[in-house]
């Protein structure tokens, strides 16, 4: 936990402090630091944990809007909902896999079909957890919150764009899910540019190729294989697809529409999350074909590090440049 | 509608409304839970009748009470109760189950009087946490009442809530659970026994109230008198599945069913019966 988040801080100084820092620290982190300042401008913000430390400086300064419910993932999204009779938004956290697979049917009926205030936040998203294996994983997310009806989903590229969301979650009126990951990540940014919820961020004019990500490390890859595509001469987009949840429809057919193919890239299950969404629009409309990056379908019972485990799985520049290529070249 | 009678007479009055409406509404043939909402008639009477405040919520959200029915099977007790006080048309009950209708197999947050849709179990008990939690930090004096089947404790996530209400000290919150004793498959002490079931919340640091869930003075005393502060209050309330319905009484059959008519003029003669 970083001392830095007790600062007393004001939003506007969270936005400079973690533009300035933004890929040295973690995104829990700047999202925690966001979170306390939010919670110093709004006393109805509340912020319930389940025996996480990241959350201790919201425990300390506002302690009549922080409830830590201990290892009990259900019970905390029912008391989530259940607190909007006057609190609002009220942000649960939790870990990725715990906090929406083991509550899954809380946030179904009590947050996104009552459309409330609760803002579900999970790290530890993705293969985050690295070694500490399977159990701690978080594959199926994404997808398992697109499907609920009212909720936004949303996965921060880096530790500024987590501010952003949370600031941008916290304003919104209805249920969401945004998933963080554990370590520090590079940033994608060099300017300051307007977050909107629902609105892909275009990170490279579209070309011959159009990546599609979501999260760190997948639009860090996108950013990468874009990159060198142009090297070799071979012209490629890249959409920072942030909400995954409403999708930016008209940023997708935009950006493909003189695309000869998309590749997608989440680390998260190949079927159900991005990848699935964009097929499902552009199987609509007949567009180009769609090669989705993500962790196969199989029980990930290899130990390893986030980087070897994401390699492993193919979420790489090495992978992103082939399937581009094995359709454009 | 009920008032104007003497304070007492309003429960008994209710009661017997709220079983005439759901005799009633069991003429659905998609079924009605019968036995459940019979056996929580008093409890519904009592706390509709004398106990909450506004609980349709109009009006400014402080001082005003929470009614969560968790076990969301006996909704059609609950749609007799908002009919009889006049939170929704008492005509309405008619449609109970019908296409297009407000009054589904469980009750859903778009009827007024409902602040939370439930029939799945397990989830009343944290939203009712998270109500007087929230009741409590900022400045109201809400309580929340969650009614709990006896069955739905087999769910783990209440023990989770339990345990979780009584370290946070929420006195507000009453949880009432309807002992009528028997589960979809049998009774409950055959299906999954939950005895010794006041030593349970006992254990988790709740108070425990053990009552005559038909009995309105004992109701009443459980749920108006006051609470131990810095501790939640469970009251078991000893029902009869179906209570009030001759042949159903007490029965696994009663879970869920449709009376026709002759049934339900012989169970409607009943209630004139107790009355009498």
């Amino acid at each position: 936990m970083s001392t830095d988040i007790a600062t007393e801080r004001s939003v506007a100084e969270v936005f400079d402090h973690v533009w300035e820092h933004r890929s040295t620290i973690q995104s829990r982190d700047a999202y925690a630091m966001m979170l306390l300042a939010l919670g110093r401008e709004n006393p109805l913000l509340a912020c319930l944990a389940t025996d996480m430390d990241y959350e201790d400086h919201f425990a300390k300064e506002l302690p009549r809007q922080y409830v830590d419910l201990g290892i009990a993932e259900q019970n905390m999204v029912g008391v989530a909902a259940g607190m909007t009779v006057v609190a609002r938004p009220v942000f649960a956290n939790g870990m990725s896999p715990f906090a929406v697979a083991r509550a899954y049917e809380q946030i179904k009926i009590d947050v996104a079909g009552a459309n409330l205030p609760v803002k579900i936040v999970g790290t530890h998203a993705g293969l985050a957890s690295g070694h500490y294996g399977p159990t701690h994983h978080s594959l199926e997310d994404i997808g398992v919150t697109r499907m609920l009806p009212n909720m936004t989903v949303v996965a921060p590229a880096d530790a500024w764009e987590t501010v952003q969301a949370t600031v941008a979650l916290a304003a919104d009126p209805g249920p969401a899910y945004m998933r963080l990951g554990r370590l520090a990540t590079p940033t994608l940014f060099e300017e300051r540019t307007e977050f909107v919820l629902g609105k892909a961020r275009v990170m490279r004019e579209p070309g011959r190729v159009l990546f599609i990500a979501t999260g760190p490390y997948p639009n860090l890859v996108a950013a990468r294989a874009a990159r060198e595509l142009a090297e070799q001469g071979v012209s490629a987009g890249h959409l920072n697809m942030h909400t995954v949840k409403p999708l930016d429809r008209e940023a997708i057919l935009d950006a493909s529409a003189h695309a000869e193919v998309i590749v997608t890239i989440e680390d998260h299950r190949a079927v159900g999350g991005l990848g699935g969404a964009v097929c499902e629009v552009i199987a609509e409309i007949a567009g180009p074909p769609v090669r989705r990056i993500g962790v196969p379908d199989i029980h990930y019972d290899l130990v390893g590090g986030e980087q070897y485990l994401l390699n492993h799985a193919g979420i790489n520049v090495t992978n992103a440049l082939a399937q581009a290529l094995d359709v454009v070249a | 509608m009920l008032t104007q009678a003497p304070l007492h007479d309003v429960a008994t009055r209710l009661a017997e409304d709220i079983r005439r409406k759901v005799i009633e509404m069991s003429a659905s043939p998609n079924g009605v839970h019968i036995g459940g909402s019979m056996s929580i008639a008093d409890l519904l009477a009592v706390l509709y009748g004398e106990v909450l405040r506004r609980p349709a919520g109009e009006g400014p959200s402080a001082e005003r009470d929470y009614l969560i029915l968790s076990k969301g099977q006996a909704s059609a007790g609950l749609y007799a109760a908002l009919a009889s006080t006049g939170v929704i048309p008492e005509a309405e009950c008619a449609t109970y189950a019908e296409e297009g209708s407000r009054l589904g197999g469980h009750p859903m947050k778009r009827l007024p009087g409902v602040d939370f849709s439930t029939g799945a179990l397990g989830h009343g008990l944290s939203l009712g946490l998270g109500v007087a939690l929230a009741e409590r930090r900022y400045g109201h004096d809400g309580r929340a009442f969650v009614i709990l089947g006896d069955g739905e404790l087999q769910e783990g996530s209440n023990w989770e809530a339990a345990m979780a209400a009584s370290h946070l000290g929420a006195d507000n919150l009453t949880a009432i659970v309807d002992r009528n004793k028997w589960q979809i498959s049998g009774r409950t002490e055959d299906t999954m026994s939950l005895e010794p079931l006041a030593d349970k919340w006992l254990s988790f640091g709740w108070r425990v109230l053990s009552i005559d869930g038909h009995d309105h003075d004992q109701i009443r005393q459980a749920l108006q008198g006051p609470v131990e502060p810095g501790r939640p209050t469970a009251v078991i309330a000893h029902t009869v599945k179906a209570r009030g319905v001759p042949g159903l009484e007490d029965t696994k059959k009663s879970h869920s069913a449709t009376l026709d008519q002759d049934a339900r003029l012989l169970a409607l003669a009943a209630l004139d019966g107790e009355r009498a």
